[in-house]
């Protein structure tokens, strides 16, 4: 693997991070799987796409698009997802239909098509970095998902409602117990993670392309991710993008039609070793 | 069954009564082509290839505790075996079936031995994990698997390319099936699958080898699973991405649900129920990944327990 190569994965991996640590953050407090993530991620990239193209505004499409995929959130928490609380199953195959219906209302409304979002000017051309010249947007994704990890970092480990978080993740009811409105902490996270995906989505947008099958592409990563990494970890997210991340490209250079098959190989072995993941603990 | 009253005077492991049942169920279903049209009879068999799916999936589900995610791959896998070996190895019917079936268990044998250590959420993740790999493969391994265009063959054997003869050929495959199912979910290994899922750590400390019973339970399952994928390659001649698909594991978990779970030929209900409006709605929309995914959220939330369970539970209320 030469440098350009290994910038495509580190890239490539901090896209897989901003949207697999929404999932995971989901999957670790709420005991949910949500497998409309990947459906948020292409969601709420053709929303900031079509945000940013009429605005003309990039930023304003990110914003556009992780609002829109926390409203989506919220009515998929509270709308649906609180009639089936307490039923691991049912919440996991609840998400999955709802992913049908998002998806196939993304068809009604953008059609077929492959979308890019256009990146802003500032961003466009390459830069020259450790010997290679280098698309200058791919590297701005990567240090968005350093920005993202250490921003999560921050609030999960340095403020109240991070406490409050790792707290609910290792025993909710005694949370609950202390007097802490849980439900309010559960809902915080459900949105913050839609919106990462949203976020996700518009990043993705600008250099993978905005098409019908994209959302399932993305959702089996994160879930390589979170598998490998473990669930409700930030440190096995990390990891687990890294790996999956670098291991895609690998895979893309040396066997480009069986890509996918690379990432399964470092499933199947950690999962021999350790079923809960990297850094997973039993629930 | 209900052993305590009626004498065990069993046919092939049956009760009186259960035989009579089956023996009118048959005979109505092969009586069906007789009073329909070619286009209904397609349905129809359709109904019978997704009952087996459905009930593969429920060995699982219902019996050992398992949802699987990863099922609509392993009948998409043994439907593209069969498509290639018939259409492009030019290999005859009952080989190229053979094979699909045959490649169909290899898959299932890789996906349990990583499923089985597995429960729970995980294990659907999982299933739906690897079975996604599957449906990537046959997506962009353009030159065996003809990429999204998918591959075109005709499978049937001569003897069978009429609607009628196919459907009742699928109809004997489909009845010595399902019997077998039915005898496996019954026999000792059978209840030992669903002493897992009632309880795992006790059948482990009972001394039961809980890994090597789920990877059995799960090959099986898959073993059946291919033949559903074969037959539905036979009936339907062609084999695309989107018969690996994720869609095609949820709609065969659907319909496991909604005939009942660990009911078994409740599959054949949820299958029927769910083609039935398949084909009900796309006469009206275009819509049916829609229609689909609302209906899998409200029978998540209204009637989790399956149509039969939820009416059952309806009448038993009204009774009271």
């Amino acid at each position: 693997m030469n440098t350009f190569q290994l910038f495509n994965g580190l890239t490539f991996a901090a896209l897989l991070f901003v949207v697999a640590s929404g999932f995971t953050l989901i999957f670790g407090l709420l005991r949910i799987v949500n497998l409309a993530h990947g459906a948020l991620y292409l969601f709420g990239g053709y929303i900031g796409f079509a945000v940013a193209t009429k605005t003309g505004s990039f930023v304003l499409g990110g914003l556009g698009a992780m609002a829109a995929m926390a409203a989506i959130g919220f009515v998929l928490d509270q709308g649906l997802l609180r009639f089936v609380r307490g039923h691991d199953l049912r919440q996991v195959l609840l998400t999955l239909g709802f992913a049908f219906v998002l998806n196939d209302l993304a068809l009604v409304i953008w059609g077929g098509d492959s979308f890019t979002v256009p990146i802003p000017q500032v961003l466009r051309g390459g830069l020259r970095v450790f010997g290679v010249f280098y698309p200058t947007y791919r590297l701005f994704v990567l240090a968005t998902g350093i920005v993202v990890f250490a921003t999560l970092w921050v609030l999960l480990n340095h403020t109240r409602l991070g406490a409050l978080i790792r707290a609910g993740v290792d025993d909710a009811e005694m949370v609950e117990a202390s007097g802490v409105n849980i439900g309010r902490v559960f809902l915080v996270t459900f949105l913050l993670g839609s919106a990462l995906a949203g976020l996700g989505g518009l990043m993705g947008g600008a250099f993978l392309s905005l098409y019908p099958s994209a959302d399932a592409e993305i959702l089996v990563f994160s879930l390589a991710v979170v598998i490998i990494g473990g669930r409700g970890s930030l440190i096995g997210v990390g990891v687990g993008s890294l790996l999956v991340g670098l291991l895609n490209t690998l895979g893309q250079v040396m066997f480009p039609e069986l890509a996918y098959f690379v990432i399964f190989g470092p499933m199947a072995v950690l999962l021999a070793f350790r079923p809960l993941g990297l850094f997973g603990r039993a629930a | 069954m209900t052993q305590a009253t009626s004498q065990p005077s069993k046919i092939a492991g049956m009760t009186g009564r259960a035989v009579i049942v089956a023996l009118a169920v048959l005979t109505a279903a092969a009586a069906l082509p007789l009073v329909l049209t070619n286009y209904q009879v397609g349905l129809a068999t359709e109904m019978l290839i997704f009952g087996v799916l459905a009930m593969s999936i429920d060995i699982l589900a219902g019996f050992a505790g398992r949802t699987s995610l990863g099922h609509g791959a392993i009948f998409g896998v043994s439907g593209y075996v069969v498509v290639y070996a018939s259409a492009q190895a030019g290999l005859p019917p009952a080989m190229a079936f053979a094979l699909g079936v045959i490649a169909a268990s290899l898959v299932a044998v890789i996906f349990a031995l990583l499923a089985v250590r597995t429960s729970g959420v995980y294990f659907l993740l999982l299933t739906l994990a690897l079975g996604m790999i599957v449906w990537g493969i046959c997506l962009r391994w353009t030159q065996v698997t003809g990429g999204e265009n998918g591959m075109r063959g005709d499978v049937r054997p001569a003897l069978l390319v009429t609607h009628r003869a196919f459907y009742w050929a699928v109809l004997a495959g489909v009845t010595a099936v399902s019997y077998a199912m039915w005898r496996f979910v019954r026999s000792p290994f059978g209840l030992t699958l669903l002493g897992i899922r009632d309880s795992e750590s006790r059948m482990r400390s009972l001394g039961y080898n809980v890994s090597l019973h789920l990877f059995i339970g799960f090959t099986v399952s898959g073993f059946f699973a291919g033949i559903a994928g074969a037959l539905y390659a036979m009936f339907n001649n062609f084999v695309s991405p989107s018969t690996v698909a994720l869609a095609q594991s949820v709609e065969g978990v659907l319909m496991m649900i909604a005939g009942g779970v660990g009911t078994l030929f409740g599959g054949f209900v949820g299958a029927a129920a769910i083609i039935a409006l398949e084909n009900a709605v796309s006469a009206y929309t275009e819509r049916w990944q829609m229609v689909l995914g609302i209906t899998f959220i409200l029978i998540m939330i209204f009637a989790p327990e399956g149509i039969i369970g939820t009416l059952r539970a309806i009448l038993t209320r009204k009774q009271r």
